[in-house]
């Protein structure tokens, strides 16, 4: 029991963190791409409750920044000027989810911007970024694995179910494509592609190519679930009483797959994830100004950035929830499909 | 003269290997007591005289493709081979004057046409023969030889007609010109004088553009600068020692350089080099990024940091201004149609917000730019040319004149369509290995979305994007600098000229293309044989007028020279030409321990 009750709750983390980066315009308190030239490099910002007279405030507020004489990327804290913090207030323009034009925000802070995660090199702030460059990154892990998954669970079927010359072909075939050195590959695509792609036709780019790639492992798991699910005696029970091809695939051997699927999917998703990243970071992914976990992560190949700038490390740090969440639901739900081998197999003796 | 020249050469090898037999060790003396020149005519360097001894590291961003001054276009190559050759008459990179180099002396005919030329008497190439006039007509000759495409030959034809040379004595020489030249004696400055012994003969064979591999055996190759070559490790370093024969010496009468070994490097990535320069590998740096310069002046406790001033590298934005005639496709024809109109590329330059390309970009060190000579070269730049302040109004008015309007869109900001209709997009080029740029077009790209601009930044490797704009010429705009390696207007003269190869906007054209690039030809070629800087001046002033009004290149800031080096060094004085720290490396010497725990 106790492997689902860890299932549930690697699930709620799970669900909990992509409803936040889902509502990423909500919880952002600017647009990802807006520049504020006269703050480049500040560092977070704090939240104050008590101010330096020792007055207790309701709502927290901050101190404005403003340049330091004589020096670059440095700031004072403007102490006579506290700005409180407004909570669910009406601001820039967003869409929710993609489609839901919205004016709602979380908090907003009027006179002065507030960097709670800092601001990068064109004083864009790193919070909208984190949260809308979220989007993106998880977007192309959650699609590139769902395409992965169903050519997977297409050419494993067939390949398991029928066999013979049809299993040759698509498993030396899948053999071909897990020798692929996708990186490289890619790096030959983009040389193909004109120029100037547009961010749309780059994310989707990065989806296909990272999905066809990858399918060849799933394939090879859901053909073996598959050639001894066909085997079982029930099958060939209902076989025997004239049971279709069709029937047989959608009442008895599909639902064998599915906890080798689902797994996959957990395994995929944060893999697919750091597949955005990685083509993001090298310049291959979604193009700036778009934020993505990869492109801000990229400001770090800087050296002058990596010794200067601690907080351009963050989203690393976002990062991480989202991969121990889906490494966490992986490991639940092997434990549970092996609970489940084993009751089938008690049964069954 | 040539001939009994060439007789008494081989009347000394002779005479030397009788020498050798006899076992006696001062052949080269003997030899100079034979030419009848046993004094040496060494140059005195006033500063600080040094310590002898040491070894100096620094890190060059590529291997250099030769070492042969004939062919040497990269700017490895000719880092490493400034430090090899010498000219006759030098351009000092410090006060940018010219001074006595190889040549004593020098005079100037009245009417401007004829250059007589006194050699030092006693030199000797960094291999232990002497030089004398032959060595130079050599010289020339082979510049000026059209099947060997040598970059210099360009600046050595005046008026249409190659420079002559004659040999007067063994020290003497006169050079004659077709036309004044403005530039008068600067002309010499970065002709490294080429070995004839060790040259001729492959010259003869047609086998010279073959010498000067670094692979080759160092006896194949040498010269007149303070370093000789010693070692080369392919992919690591290239190791020059100390050329016993060099020619200057300093206040104390001691023969420079000071150092034994000068070694570079091979570091292709900038923040590789910051990093070796902090771990104590190298001993110096230059061509830092404003970034990395902050990054190196907070731990600064063994190095010293200097922003040297402002230099002359400009950057710039540029539109394609090709012909390309019928292979283009109708969008990239439509794209040109608003890149030829002035108008268009002046509304660009009032958006572009210089201010924070220095501050962000350059960290305030570094200058906004209207026009191509850059604060750094004080001499020449234009101060008259107007400073605009950003005006996304006065932008907006010349779209405006020109047809272009805004069409309202169901979310965000209008987008510029243009009389016809079509949504106003391209993308801007950049190099990838080159960050501070890649930032400078990000800037532009959100400077012209307030106009409603749809700009792309494609950051491409050098090499490809340099293959982009000078051969297939399939781009939209670019992002780019340069960097003038002299002070002087023509060190940069085929930027301008339409016939020019770095004419960026559109190279090498046969006819002028449009008539203000006429005239800036006109003024060109007129400041080329005006032999007065007042007039000159004025020439060159109307050039930067014209450009800054036609804008085929939107200037937008000038980067300070930041360089560094370890306090051990002395004599550490960078300049704001190149090579920015190595232009004095003759002078450079290490301090011992105590000394500069003193200093």
């Amino acid at each position: 029991m106790t492997g689902y009750r860890k299932l549930d709750k690697w699930l709620g983390v799970l669900v909990a963190l992509h409803v936040v980066i889902a509502c990423g315009g909500f919880f952002a308190p600017y647009d990802p791409v807006e520049q504020d030239r006269e703050h480049s490099y500040v560092r977070p910002m704090r939240l104050h409750l008590v101010d330096r007279q020792g007055n207790i405030h309701v709502r927290p507020f901050f101190y404005p920044l403003r340049p330091s004489e004589g020096s670059v990327n440095q700031y004072d804290e403007d102490t006579g000027r506290p700005i409180s913090l407004k909570f669910f207030t009406s601001g820039a323009s967003y869409k929710l989810l993609g489609f839901l034009p919205v004016r709602l925000h979380l908090f907003r802070a009027d006179g002065a911007r507030i960097y709670l995660l800092g601001s990068d090199g064109y004083g864009r702030d790193q919070l909208s970024r984190i949260l809308y460059g979220g989007q993106v990154s998880l977007l192309a892990g959650l699609l590139g694995a769902g395409i992965t998954l169903s050519i997977g669970l297409g050419i494993g079927a067939v390949a398991g179910y029928y066999g013979g010359w049809r299993d040759d072909v698509l498993m030396r075939l899948a053999e071909l494509f897990l020798a692929l050195p996708w990186l490289y590959l890619l790096f030959a695509l983009r040389a193909f592609l004109p120029l100037a792609v547009s961010p749309l036709e780059a994310f989707l780019l990065i989806v296909v190519v990272i999905a066809t790639v990858g399918w060849a492992r799933p394939a090879r798991l859901v053909r073996g679930v598959v050639l001894s699910a066909k085997e079982r005696d029930f099958v060939r029970a209902a076989r025997g009483f004239g049971a279709s091809d069709s029937y047989l695939f959608r009442r008895h051997v599909l639902p064998e797959t599915s906890s080798v699927l689902l797994t996959q999917a957990a395994i995929l998703i944060p893999q697919y994830v750091l597949a955005e990243m990685t083509l993001s970071f090298l310049g291959l992914g979604v193009p700036e100004p778009v934020a993505s976990w990869g492109n801000l992560l990229a400001n770090l190949q800087q050296y002058s950035v990596l010794m200067s700038y601690w907080w351009m490390y963050l989203p690393a740090l976002a990062v991480a929830p989202f991969f121990m969440g889906y490494l966490g639901l992986a490991a639940a739900l092997e434990e549970r499909a092996d609970s489940l081998k084993m009751g089938s197999w008690s049964r069954e003796v | 003269m040539r001939n009994h020249s060439a007789n008494s050469r081989r009347g000394l090898r002779w005479l030397r290997l009788v020498l050798v037999l006899a076992g006696t060790v001062s052949v080269i003396a003997a030899a100079h007591s034979q030419q009848g020149a046993p004094r040496e005519d060494l140059l005195a360097l006033s500063g600080e005289p040094g310590r002898a001894g040491g070894r100096l590291v620094v890190s060059l961003r590529a291997e250099p493709k030769t070492l042969n001054p004939i062919l040497a276009l990269d700017a490895p190559s000719r880092e490493v081979i400034s430090a090899m050759q010498a000219d006759l008459v030098h351009i000092n990179r410090s006060t940018q004057l010219t001074e006595p180099a190889l040549a004593k002396s020098w005079e100037v005919s009245s009417d401007g046409l004829e250059y007589t030329l006194r050699l030092r008497h006693g030199l000797r190439f960094s291999d232990g023969e002497p030089v004398d006039a032959d060595d130079v007509v050599f010289t020339f000759r082979v510049y000026l030889d059209e099947s060997l495409h040598s970059p210099q030959r360009d600046l050595l034809i005046v008026g249409g007609k190659p420079i002559a040379v004659h040999k007067v004595d063994l020290y003497t020489l006169v050079f004659r010109l077709a036309q004044p030249y403005s530039v008068g004696e600067r002309i010499f400055d970065s002709l490294a004088i080429l070995p004839r012994h060790l040259l001729e003969k492959p010259y003869l064979e047609g086998k010279l553009g073959q010498v000067g591999s670094l692979s080759a055996p160092s006896s194949q190759w040498a010269g007149l600068g303070p370093f000789r070559v010693k070692e080369y490790v392919a992919g690591q370093r290239l190791i020059l020692e100390r050329n016993p024969f060099y020619w200057k010496r300093d206040a104390n009468g001691y023969r420079l350089p000071y150092l034994d070994q000068l070694v570079f490097l091979f570091v292709p990535s900038a923040d590789a080099q910051v990093l070796r320069f902090e771990s104590g590998e190298t001993d110096m740096i230059s061509r830092l990024s404003a970034d990395n310069f902050s990054v190196l002046s907070r731990q600064q406790q063994s190095y010293t940091m200097l922003d040297a001033g402002p230099g002359l590298e400009y950057n710039f934005l540029f539109f394609n201004l090709n012909d390309l005639g019928e292979k283009s496709g109708p969008e990239m024809a439509t794209k040109q149609k608003w890149f030829r109109e002035v108008k268009f590329r002046q509304a660009v330059s009032a958006a572009v917000d210089r201010e924070a390309i220095v501050s962000l970009v350059y960290q305030k060190r570094g200058r906004a730019l209207w026009g191509p000579v850059t604060p750094g070269n004080l001499r020449w730049a234009d101060t008259t040319i107007a400073h605009p302040e950003r005006s996304l109004e006065h932008a907006r008015q010349l779209l405006r004149e020109l047809g272009f309007r805004w069409a309202n869109q169901a979310i965000g900001e209008p987008v510029l369509v243009d009389p016809d209709g079509k949504t106003v997009e391209f993308s801007i080029l950049t190099s990838s290995s080159n960050a501070d740029r890649t930032k400078m077009a990000t800037l532009i790209q959100d400077d012209l979305k307030q106009l409603g601009m749809r700009v792309q930044v494609v950051p491409l490797e050098f090499r490809s994007l340099i293959d982009r704009i000078t051969q297939t010429k399939q781009y939209d705009a670019c992002v780019l600098g340069l960097v003038s390696f002299d002070a002087d207007p023509n060190s940069d003269i085929n930027v301008w000229l339409s016939r020019g190869a770095t004419h960026l906007w559109n190279p090498q054209q046969a006819h002028p293309a449009t008539p203000w690039e006429a005239e800036i030809d006109r003024l060109l070629e007129t400041q080329l044989t005006a032999t007065s800087f007042q007039k000159r001046k004025m020439l060159y002033d109307r050039v930067q007028e014209i450009l800054a009004e036609n804008q085929p290149m939107i200037f937008l800031a000038s980067p300070d020279i930041l360089v560094g080096a370890k306090k051990v060094i002395g004599n550490f004085h960078p300049a704001v030409l190149e090579p920015y720290v190595l232009w004095n490396v003759e002078q450079l010497y290490r301090r011992t321990g105590e000394e500069n725990a003193r200093k």
